[in-house]
């Protein structure tokens, strides 16, 4: 039987371009199915530009942001001394950590190895009206403390950087499976005109091990290649294969493009196919992108006095300057924008290599937070501070083991409720106790911000109904203004 | 036949979905259960209601027909048989109360009323099952004869639908279509010429056999292989390191040139390890096992990333033979198939014997030479066992030496054994080293190394008439190049060595030394020491004399040296006494303290003589304490054996066996390596993991066995484990009902863009039963009973006239079956990113034709591994001929594959990927447009154009028009082309630089014959010939 579903669902697929061929065509089902009987829209949609729409239509829920700045930081942040206070680990110092607390457990490189309790290595103090303790390194995020919501019971099942990185971007553990800013394209579509809806950029830091990431991180995964997270790189061009070649000049380029498109319309008079149109489409972005990007990337434009908030300087690639391009690339429309952060892989020498941390992500997360405020744009952006897993309360010389029984990540802005600790780990900082989080919960609640319920964004893959949430997630209601 | 356009179709498509009827719909036509039922069923209903064991709902399973027809929990009966209003399904599925509706609504899956209706036809015809469509074995149809059985199951398929074929397709297109779908690679002019005029009735046929003849065809059908595989070079997990398995790559290439038939292809990958007496071929076929990702990160933990590798195999059985999502299983039995995690687990066990380092650097692999390497290798292996022979031999000549030699090893080993090891009691150190006294008696130092020290020694056992003292340096692998010191080449300085005995922590006497011997004094760099010698009597001299004075033991620092001192008077040490030894540094510079030594004592004086410093190990130590009469034959082998190892007589042999073996290794190091499987005596052992999880070890054990619910045979009941030969063996055996089906699939897809069940990686409930089953399971059995022929079916579908048709379309088709799921037209689509590489160097003229061979780099933008660590990589393009070599043979980095095979949907090969996405995004645009690889394609294409057509623009557009698409462009297009080529010649006419720099870009030099503003502008054209959608598209 050829259903009447699938034909609708083909015709379908013409008017957006055709993007979805083989196994993906089904993940069109989740479409309103009345709208593509109706021949006005039919119509309206077959003189839409390219711009993908997103699936979600209408949204599950009222949408409470609209984008997400995910910082990811890469190594895996000890809470320890970062967001999380526990006193009665300064007490233990040195004492064998309590085997109660540790059968059982997943460990990395302590395997095996006599696990001895070790003191933070920095004070905490009180910040805010909140009167939330966070370590006294992060006084800038301090000072915006009240605008910030801390959860301190996240949890992860992966203990290495690969997998775990995996696991929090794409909810799987196994390679192939998108990256939650596809997912959130693929959903929602891009707003940005001349720019991909999933951006990702990266810096590195001082005194760590400077962990390797992989394309994969934000690779779309079995979604179509336009969902892919485009890396903005810090050195050479922003885009790969963005400029033109050495000798030409854009008028020459221009000309270039438009001869293509020409000769592609007059072959399109002959063969009738609806892919030349989305190729045209195409090159006309390619080549806007030539000069947004840049555009987007140059800084100067920006007030001295913006430039000071953040602490950087234009194209010196930081971290500061990548919290900068966030906010432009959240002003622009774009939907998902993801920085990494490195060297938080603190196995020795914790007690400096936080102290680099701080310098480097201290002042920026707060003057992303201010500058968005300040634009009111804070309303309507998320933004997510996050490790891969957190670190040991156990020592590991003078640093800390990977740990994924419970760390701190923070949430703010785009719905979230602001200056709230949320869920708390033991005494002694080892695993989520109270309200524990699992990754599946963070993603749920992250769909739920922006509109879509999370049981309901999937796409058949491998004979499932594969979600970024997998079988699990739990939305914090909690967290939630 | 008229053809309409797109865009008038697509105003009256919107009608045909009303006006052409759902065709099963008719009230009188059969519901078909596989085809119309099970689908429904699957998507809406199995995940409460089907075979998870856990999650069934209401006791009621509606993927059996004995559950659905028997009351389940609620005494209802779901489904009675002929009477849908008897049926609760029926009033369930139409309720409009909330709380009974199904599927429920908190599911979000909703019911159409066609399939309402659907349902309850079905229940009213009887409500009969079938079993599912791809696990009963396929069985031939009907058909003519077998070159005309496609095309005749296609033409009943046409009929049924109402469909009239397209044309078929003009000779040029046609020439194009096969050339890319068999070789990867564009006709030339003067082929599609040639092909076009050739009058005789076989003419396509000598065509499709001349390639598939080719050696490329090899490389064109490796592509499609390679991504199911997973094949990579790179590990892929964390630092993403390179491994050695290319040979593997070219094997495959071989395998489909050679038309390795493709059971013997599927034996050798799994088990070509188990197989009788196996090839070089075989083993590296065998590399397959190891295809998958792999781990080198700290941390990582063995029984996960076991329990990871074993998955990960199992999912790739199941996505290459059977098209089974077997993932699933791993956590719960399948929701909508019957695999178990019995099924699963078990089918893991058949890798477990699979000899691996789990966490960790893979092994170099095996030695791939090839015939011309493998003879070089079996002269120099002769020539080795030669010399060996010889150097084995009785020789008599030795004999007197070896008399004299146990001589005076036995009485090194006597003199030593008056040294009695000296641990002391407490040793410190003035600057803070830390310094820890062993289990074997000596000392180390760690810690801080500072540029000078003390260390203080304190003994404290009574002795007595002690006339000698000891000291060793021992290297050591913590230590600085493995030597006994702790400066950076191992060495050290011991400046002054000075020794007292105390009584209650006061000095009673001073020992004082009248001599002292060394293994090794440090002649180099000894200008501004006092001795020009770096002496063991400076030790003793009690002077430190300076900061350029004292025993070192340059260069020998790897080795064990000696240090002994004899006291001028015996010492005897009392109960309350205690003798410390202090080992002054004051070399000042770079840290020069002793890292790991040992004291001895000895009251032999004799002993204090000889320096010792090397003796014979243990087990050759007893042998020399066994008088000569006394030895049996093997002892006295053994230690003649020894013997030879440093007999003088015998050097100038050993130096020649030793170049020998050298040559060989050099030799060896030279050939390529490739990961292949071997085999483990004692298997891992695998168990059932509850919910996937590696850290709870209760499960059942499983050994290997096939899946239950496709081994309709029943598992013989061998006593013997069985084996990945056994799984290889029952994938390809004639009754296996998937292997062949899946196989076929992938391979159909090929030539008609899509497979004929359009779900490539899953066969099961959630997959698509065929529309055309006839014509899947003629190809399924056709492959089969030909041996599993590949090229014989890739021949059969080719030659078929549905694959010579025009990709064009009618109205009448489009509205009808817009998907082409009849087949009354070919498809059109973009090449893969491999063959958009090959076309664009190809028509350049800079395409290497080497088949096989290491992976190479095509240029890759600076940085674009910034982000790759352990170690830090910095990228290297290929030169020369490997430059320009086909798309498959790029370096394949799994975590960064190249970024423009990125952009044209090259998977990254971590996963098992049975198609591609055929995306179409800037990125390609930008590639097309800028990348090196095409600037300098579209050049060296420039430069063809200006050689070898030596008319006026128009002639030679036409030319590079009819090179490029192999057709000549329209008068429009001729236009649109020489505007633009006569308003950049003017451009780069008046900017000489600018057509200067932009020649430059490649490795390869521009002609500097050519005008360089000519040869821009043309540059120009082929670059947009290069980008054009047709250039890049097969139809």
């Amino acid at each position: 039987m050829k259903s009447s579903q699938e034909i609708g669902q083909f015709l379908l697929q013409q008017q957006t371009r055709r993007v979805f061929l083989g196994r993906t065509s089904q993940g069109v089902g989740a479409l309103a199915l009345a709208a593509m009987f109706s021949p006005d829209k039919l119509r309206a949609a077959a003189t839409q530009s390219d711009k993908w729409q997103g699936i979600v239509k209408p949204f599950h829920f009222p949408p409470r942001a609209k984008r997400v700045i995910w910082l990811t930081m890469a190594g895996g942040p000890s809470h320890l001394e970062t967001f999380d206070p526990k006193p009665k680990l300064t007490e233990m110092h040195g004492q064998p950590m309590p085997e109660s607390y540790t059968k059982g457990k997943q460990i990395a490189q302590l395997q095996g190895q006599k696990l001895t309790c070790f003191e933070p290595q920095h004070k905490f103090q009180r910040f805010g009206k909140s009167g939330v303790e966070i370590c006294e390194l992060f006084k800038n995020i301090g000072s915006v403390a009240d605008e910030i919501c801390w959860v301190r019971s996240m949890t992860s099942e992966a203990i290495n950087h690969d997998p775990a990185h995996m696991f929090m971007n794409t909810g799987s553990q196994i390679a192939g499976r998108p990256s939650m800013g596809s997912w959130l394209t693929y959903g929602l579509g891009c707003e940005a005109e001349d720019l991909p809806g999933f951006v990702v950029l990266t810096s590195l830091g001082r005194g760590g091990q400077n962990q390797p990431i992989s394309a994969r991180q934000w690779a779309p995964g079995f979604l179509p290649s336009r969902f892919q997270g485009v890396h903005l790189r810090g050195q050479g061009e922003p885009v790969l294969y963005l400029g033109t070649p050495d000798g030409v000049t854009r008028s020459q380029q221009r000309d270039v493009v438009q001869t293509i498109n020409s000769l592609n319309r007059q072959r399109d008079t002959i063969v009738d196919d609806p892919e030349i149109a989305t190729r045209i489409a195409q090159y006309e972005m390619a080549f806007q992108m030539q000069a947004s990007v840049p555009e987007l990337m140059d800084v100067s434009a920006e007030p001295k006095s913006m430039l000071d908030l953040y602490g950087c300087k234009s194209g010196d690639g930081s971290f500061a300057s990548n919290c900068l391009l966030a906010r432009r690339l959240a002003e622009r429309g774009v939907r998902f924008i993801q920085l990494y952060h490195k060297d938080w892989d603190h196995h020795g020498g914790i007690k400096q290599g936080v102290e680099y941390k701080a310098e480097e992500i201290d002042r920026a997360c707060m003057a992303l937070i201010t500058d968005l405020k300040q634009r009111d744009m804070l309303r309507d952006t998320l933004i997510v501070w996050a490790g891969e897993f957190g670190r040991t309360p156990m020592s590991q010389g003078d640093g800390r083991d990977h740990h994924n029984a419970g760390f701190t990540v923070w949430l703010c802005g785009g719905g979230i409720k602001p200056g709230m600790v949320y869920g708390a780990t033991d005494e002694l900082g080892y695993a989520a106790v109270e309200n524990p989080i699992e990754v599946h919960d963070l993603h749920a609640t992250m769909l739920k911000l922006l509109g879509i319920d999370h049981t309901r964004l999937s796409i058949k893959f491998q004979g499932l109904d594969v979600r970024l949430t997998g079988i699990a997630g739990n939305v914090i209601k909690d967290i939630i203004t | 036949m008229k053809l309409y356009s797109w865009k008038t179709i697509k105003e009256v498509a919107f009608w045909g979905v009303f006006l052409a009827a759902i065709p099963s719909a008719g009230a009188a036509s059969k519901i078909d259960f596989n085809r119309d039922v099970r689908p429904v069923l699957a998507e809406n209903c199995f995940s409460c209601h089907g075979p998870d064991a856990k999650k069934v709902k209401g006791d009621l399973r509606l993927d059996q027909r004995d559950s659905t027809i028997r009351p389940a929990k609620s005494g209802k009966i779901a489904v009675v048989p002929g009477k849908p209003g008897k049926s609760e399904l029926v009033r369930r599925i139409r309720t409009t109360d909330a709380d009974d509706l199904m599927p429920p609504e908190e599911s979000h899956k909703t019911l159409t009323s066609a399939q309402k209706e659907m349902l309850q036809r079905w229940i009213s015809q009887g409500a009969e099952y079938q079993g599912h469509w791809a696990y009963t074995a396929p069985t031939r149809p009907q058909s003519p004869d077998r070159a005309k059985a496609i095309d005749s199951l296609v033409k009943t398929r046409w009929r049924s639908l109402g469909l009239k074929p397209a044309p078929s397709v003009d000779r040029r297109t046609l020439a194009r279509r096969l050339y890319f779908d068999l070789v990867g690679l564009p006709p030339k002019p003067e082929e599609v010429d040639a092909f076009e005029q050739d009058r005789s009735p076989k003419a396509y046929e000598n065509l499709v056999d001349r390639l598939l003849a080719s050696p490329h065809y090899g490389e064109r059908m490796a592509i499609g292989w390679l991504d199911i595989v997973r094949f990579a070079d790179t590990i892929g997990y964390h630092s993403d390191t390179p491994r050695n398995i290319w040979p593997y790559r070219d094997y495959v290439i071989r395998a489909f040139n050679e038309n390795k038939r493709f059971d013997h292809f599927t034996r050798e990958q799994l088990a070509g390890d188990l197989l009788p007496d196996p090839t070089v071929e075989q083993k590296v076929a065998s590399g397959f096992n190891r295809l998958l990702l792999t781990t080198e990160e700290g941390g990582a933990q063995s029984k996960d990333y076991e329990v990871r590798y074993m998955t990960d195999r199992i999912r790739a059985v199941g996505a290459i033979w059977l098209g089974q999502t077997t993932g699933c299983a791993q956590c719960h039995d399948h929701k909508f198939d019957p695999i178990t995690a019995n099924d699963f687990y078990s089918m893991g066990a058949f890798f477990a014997d699979i000899k691996e380092t789990i966490i960790g650097a893979r092994e170099p692999g095996m030695l791939v030479p090839d015939v011309k390497e493998a003879k070089e290798l079996a002269r120099l292996e002769q020539e080795i066992k030669k010399i060996e022979a010889d150097y084995n031999g009785a020789h008599p000549e030795l004999s007197e030496g070896f008399a004299d030699w146990q001589k005076s090893e036995l009485i090194k080993l006597t003199q030593d054994e008056s040294w009695v090891r000296w641990a002391p009691a407490k040793a410190d150190s003035s600057a803070g080293t830390k310094l820890k006294v062993r289990d074997n008696q000596s000392v180390l130092a760690s810690g801080n190394n500072p540029e000078k020290d003390n260390y203080t020694l304190q003994f404290t056992n009574e002795v007595a008439g002690v006339v000698g003292i000891r000291l060793e340096a021992l290297p050591d692998d913590s230590l600085p190049a493995k030597g006994s010191g702790r400066a950076g080449n191992g060495n050290f300085v011991l400046t002054e060595v000075v020794a007292r005995v105390e009584r209650d922590g006061k000095e009673t006497r001073r020992i004082l030394f009248d001599s002292a011997l060394a293994t090794i004094e440090q002649t180099v760099a000894a200008d501004s020491n006092p001795y020009k010698l770096w002496s063991a009597a400076s030790a003793i001299d009690g002077d430190i004399k300076g900061d350029s004075s004292g025993w070192a033991i340059l260069p020998d620092v790897t080795k064990a040296q000696h240090l002994q001192l004899r006291l001028k008077a015996p010492l005897n040490l009392m109960k309350e006494e205690m003798l410390v030894i202090e080992l002054q540094q004051r070399h000042g510079a770079k840290g020069h303290n002793l890292g790991s030594f040992r004291l001895a004592r000895t009251t032999n004086s004799e002993a204090i003589q000889w320096l010792n410093p090397v003796l014979v190990s243990a087990d050759i130590a007893v042998l020399l304490k066994i008088s000569p009469n006394n030895r049996d034959g093997s002892q006295r082998d053994k230690l003649f054996s020894h013997y030879k190892t440093l007999a003088p007589l015998l050097k100038p042999l050993r130096d020649t066996l030793e170049t020998a073996r050298k040559s060989l290794t050099d030799f060896e190091s030279k050939l390529p390596r490739s990961l292949v499987t071997e085999r483990l005596e004692n298997p891992r052992t695998v168990r059932i993991l509850p919910r996937g999880n590696w850290m709870v070890e209760t499960g059942t054990e499983v050994k290997p066995a096939l899946p239950a619910y496709l081994n309709k045979q029943g598992a013989s009941v061998a006593s013997q484990r069985l084996t990945r030969l056994d799984l290889a063996n029952w994938l390809v055996a004639p009754e296996n009902p998937l292997t062949s089906r899946v196989v076929i699939n992938r391979i159909w897809k090929q030539f008609f863009g899509f497979g004929l069940s359009k779900v490539m990686d899953d066969f099961g409930s959630q997959g698509e039963a065929p529309p055309n089953q006839p014509l899947l399971d003629w190809l399924a059995c056709e492959f089969k009973e030909s041996g599993w022929d590949v090229k014989h079916m890739v021949r059969l579908m080719v030659l078929s006239e549905t694959y010579r048709q025009d990709s064009r379309s009618s109205r009448e088709n489009l509205i009808k079956d817009p998907e082409n799921r009849g087949l009354a037209r070919q498809g059109r689509w973009r090449l893969e990113a491999e063959l958009v590489r090959d076309n664009a160097l190809s028509l350049a003229g800079l395409l290497s034709r080497t088949v096989g061979g290491p992976s190479a780099l095509p240029y890759q933008p600076t940085g674009y591994w910034e982000n790759l660590n352990f170690p830090q990589r910095t990228y290297q393009a290929s030169e020369g001929e490997k430059q320009y070599r086909r798309g498959l043979y790029t370096w394949w980095q799994r975590s960064f594959v190249h970024p423009s095979m990125l952009a044209f949907d090259a998977p990254t090969r971590e996963e098992c990927a049975a198609e591609r996405n055929r995306s179409n995004i800037p990125q390609q645009a930008l590639v097309l447009m800028n990348d090196p690889s095409y600037v300098e394609a579209a050049r060296s294409l420039a430069v063809r154009i200006l050689k070898e057509c030596p008319g006026d623009i128009s002639a030679r557009i036409t030319f590079a028009w009819r090179e490029v698409v192999a057709r000549p462009p329209t008068p429009n297009e001729l236009a649109t082309m020489r505007d633009l080529l006569e308003k950049h010649l003017v451009q780069f006419q008046n900017d000489p630089s600018a057509a200067a720099r932009y020649l430059k870009v490649g490795a390869s030099p521009a002609p500097t014959t050519v005008n360089a503003a000519e040869l821009a502008a043309w540059t120009d054209v082929a670059r947009i010939l290069l980008n054009l959608h047709e250039t890049i598209t097969r139809s």
